[in-house]
């Protein structure tokens, strides 16, 4: 019975401590007995499908901001990445081809925008580091540089007719649409959600960096690299939005500059809400899922309940607030 | 009329754990200079804050002009009349002396008659007129990061006494000056003197003291000792008074044997002028050298630079002969040198991450299998051992480092350190804020620590502890070492008297 006890106390802990995700979870039950089709197995591949892609962007920021950073390019760094994939991967037939290089394979190409995303994050890290801009007008102005080079590329214009292969292989599933079905989206998202446990537990890395949150100047001087850690967290956020921004592009079907549009606050409000703390130090893989799952649960649940999807911003925004507001006090009361 | 501007009487300030001033007293003359003088941590900055309304008393009174009165915030001591120039000035360097001196109170105007803006024209003219008050001739638009150290001391002067300033506080107003910019201070502070305002000046240097004073008051840990007329005072009578304190066996036993030397630092300079330079000494294997000094005498700096947290502009460092190249603390870390910091919270703990995580950060490096992974039983048995061996009080490995009580926190902190199997190991104040029950344990780890052969270096600002404690003690003043006392022969007055020691 003590087992028992214990874990009616951790559950009552949580729900005191996560009123959010609790909240949200009751509203999403309510409207699933009330909404028909939302408990379906389709409603939940599109919720798995979607969370999975977030998932990737949200690990990706999630060490930005456990070392008290942030990073505001993240959005368009998909966007970029989702754009360059689109141009490399379209049909070598395809009338509308932006490139005159002959057609590749789209993990050649997936390669390619990983590079190009290491080197973005790398760049940022090094302008952190090196140059010492705190993180929040680094990131804000290679979001905008990014954003140039995305248009630079694209010339602006939508680009479509990727490889049937691609977009199969993307939207993939196990198991009929209809019926139970497991996105391979899903098994991407799970795989990065281990790698990233293994890096932020089991690893010095991620030591390194719950360290740096907690007191750079304290890490310094015992002894850990600061700069090369933060330029390894920054590099590594770089390639999750390219694989994001690749796996976006097959997901949707097509890309354009406006995709990724504002990712990088729905990933830091995602990370928040799942308990990783805006003061550094604190933040783990499990709370950054329970964060993207919520978040998308939000819109599942608001485009269900028929909301405006214009009125869908407005309870997003309240929802980021109130959970900061909420995560914020936690910490205040432990003083 | 009351022959005192201000008198504090009975006053008692408790902090969690330590009692920083019990029945303290204060009674100030008009136009009189008033020496305020204790040992680091005797109260005088405590007391201060009290009558400057930024702590609130447990117990005493504050008379003005005998009337008795309450001081609840800096804005109500303004208005009465009291001014602190602080030890640490806490200026705008980007904004212009006028926009700083009349920061918060800001001289208004109505503009199209109803629109309440700042009165700059005013502004500006009543600075320059304060400035002429402070000598100085600058002009009011002028930039506050131009000035000096000591421009910049005169503008918060005249800030201070600027409205109807009766007391004025001085906390180490001389601490970052030159000679030259010293004698200037003391001009102003005539001027002031001639004006009827009373003046506390807290510093630790005796001759300023006796050379402009005309009273006197002593503390001595939170207690008032008693006040007296400069002119019958010599710097003996002063330091015997601030330290007289029975020395009783708080100290462990200590059976480390100083062998060869170890450790060498010759000609060590900062690259700021202020700060430690031309510093030389050395330590043996298993020797606990104290390192005594005043507030200000840039003990830690000098340690900070030798450790890579700080930049040198010249001087050498050996370990067994051998010339270390250290420019950053990894460097320091990698040569066997560990540095535990005064400043825990800063620079110390990770509060929000757990203790095993703390103690094993800067020797990860050791728990890693294949290269990559780290082997968690391991880091497990290195929190278990630190646990038993210095007595750790903790729920667990995971607990969160900020529940701990200081002294545990500290020894988590040599724990962190002697994970890495340092020979030299620098404590810069290695009891600070940490009650006596644990002092008395970290006291014990140092002294077995020596006895293993380790080479320590002691920072440390209670006298008690220095000569109970040291075999040799280095006393620095204001950024030179001054000497050298064998442990058995130092007391109070001999270290007073070398860290008093100016230029």
């Amino acid at each position: 019975m003590n087992k028992k006890d214990n874990f009616g106390k951790k559950f009552l802990n949580y729900v005191k401590s996560n009123p959010i995700v609790v909240m949200l979870v009751i509203v999403a039950i309510i409207v699933g007995f009330t909404k028909d089709n939302f408990f379906s197995w389709k409603n939940f591949g599109n919720l798995m499908s979607n969370t999975a892609v977030r998932f990737l962007i949200a690990l990706g920021v999630s060490g930005c901001l456990i070392t008290k950073g942030t990073d505001l390019s993240a959005g368009r760094q998909v966007g970029l990445a989702a754009c360059l994939a689109g141009i490399l991967i379209q049909r070598g037939d395809y009338s509308g081809r932006l490139t005159s290089l002959p057609q590749m394979n789209m993990f050649v190409v997936l390669l390619i925008v990983v590079i190009i995303g290491a080197l973005l994050g790398l760049l940022n890290g090094a302008i952190i580091t090196l140059l010492k801009v705190p993180p929040f007008i680094t990131t804000l102005g290679t979001q905008t540089i990014v954003y140039g080079l995305c248009l630079v590329a694209t010339d602006a214009q939508p680009i479509g007719g990727f490889q049937k292969s691609f977009i199969d292989l993307i939207n993939g599933r196990i198991g009929n649409s209809n019926g139970f079905h497991l996105p391979y989206l899903l098994f991407v998202a799970a795989l990065f959600g281990v790698i990233f446990w293994f890096l932020y537990n089991k690893m010095r890395h991620g030591k390194y960096m719950y360290a740096i949150g907690g007191n750079e100047v304290a890490a310094e001087v015992s002894g850990v690299n600061t700069t090369k850690t933060l330029m390894i967290i920054y590099t590594t956020a770089g390639i999750m939005y390219a694989i994001a921004g690749w796996l976006l592009a097959g997901k949707t079907g097509g890309a354009s500059t406006s995709m990724g549009m504002g990712y990088e606050l729905e990933a830091i409000a995602a990370c928040t809400i799942g308990g990783v703390s805006t003061t550094g130090g604190i933040g783990t893989v499990s709370g950054v899922l329970v964060g993207v799952l919520v978040f998308e649960l939000l819109k599942i649940v608001l485009q269900f309940l028929g909301v405006n999807p214009y009125y869908n911003y407005i309870v997003q925004g309240i929802v980021i607030v109130v959970a900061v507001a909420l995560d914020v006090r936690k910490y205040l009361a432990k003083k | 009329m009351s022959e005192f501007v201000l008198e504090m009487r009975g006053v008692c300030k408790s902090f969690p754990g330590v009692k920083a001033l019990d029945h303290a007293q204060l009674k100030l003359r008009p136009g009189t200079v008033h020496a305020l003088m204790g040992e680091n941590g005797a109260g005088k900055s405590t007391l201060m804050k009290c009558m400057f309304g930024i702590y609130k008393m447990d117990e005493g009174e504050i008379y003005i002009d005998g009337e008795k009165t309450v001081i609840s915030d800096p804005l109500e001591a303004w208005d009465k009349g009291i001014s602190m120039v602080h030890q640490e000035l806490q200026p705008i360097p980007a904004r212009t002396i006028g926009e700083n001196i009349f920061l918060g109170r800001y001289p208004m105007k109505k503009a199209l008659g109803f629109i309440p803006v700042v009165d700059h024209d005013k502004m500006y003219e009543d600075t320059a007129k304060l400035l002429k008050r402070v000598r100085m001739d600058f002009d009011p638009k002028q930039k506050l990061g131009t000035l000096t150290v000591s421009q910049m001391q005169s503008v918060e002067i005249a800030k201070a006494v600027a409205g109807n300033c009766r007391v004025l506080i001085l906390d180490e107003p001389t601490s970052s000056l030159t000679q030259n910019e010293v004698e200037a201070l003391f001009r102003i502070v005539e001027d002031l003197k001639k004006e009827g305002v009373a003046i506390v000046y807290i510093s630790h240097k005796m001759d300023e003291i006796l050379r402009i004073s005309d009273e006197v008051t002593i503390m001595r840990d939170g207690q008032y000792i008693g006040t007296w007329e400069a002119k019958d005072l010599t710097t003996d009578f002063i330091i015997t008074k601030m330290v007289g304190r029975e020395l009783t066996n708080l100290y462990p036993k200590r059976e480390n044997v100083p062998g060869d030397v170890v450790f060498e630092v010759e000609d060590f300079t900062s690259i700021n002028p202020r700060s430690f330079r031309h510093c030389s000494f050395n330590v043996r294997k298993g020797e606990i050298l104290g390192v005594a000094g005043l507030v200000g005498a840039q003990r830690t700096e000098l340690m900070e630079g030798l450790f890579g947290t700080r930049s040198h502009t010249s001087g050498t460092i050996r370990y067994q002969g051998k010339e270390l190249k250290i420019t950053r603390p990894k460097d320091a870390i990698d040569h066997g040198i560990a540095m535990l910091t005064e400043d825990r919270r800063g620079s110390g703990i990770m509060g929000v991450l757990s203790v095993a995580d703390n103690i094993s950060v800067a020797s990860l490096n050791k728990y890693v299998d294949y290269g990559f992974m780290l082997n968690t039983k391991k880091i497990d048995e290195l929190v278990k051992e630190n646990r038993k061996k210095m007595n750790i009080k903790t729920p667990s490995g995971k607990t969160l480092i900020q529940s701990l009580s200081g002294g545990n926190q500290q020894k988590v902190l040599i724990g962190r350190w002697l994970a890495n199997d340092p020979d030299v190991l620098i404590l810069d104040e290695p009891t600070r804020g940490i009650d006596v029950g644990a002092k008395y344990e970290i006291y014990c780890i140092i002294a077995d620590l020596a006895k293993q052969g380790k080479s320590i270096i002691m920072i440390s600002s209670e006298m008690g502890e220095l000569i109970g404690m040291s075999d040799r003690i280095m006393v620095m003043c204001d950024g030179r070492i001054t000497g050298f006392i064998d442990g058995k022969e130092a007391n109070q007055e001999n270290i007073m008297a070398l860290a008093t020691q100016f230029e």
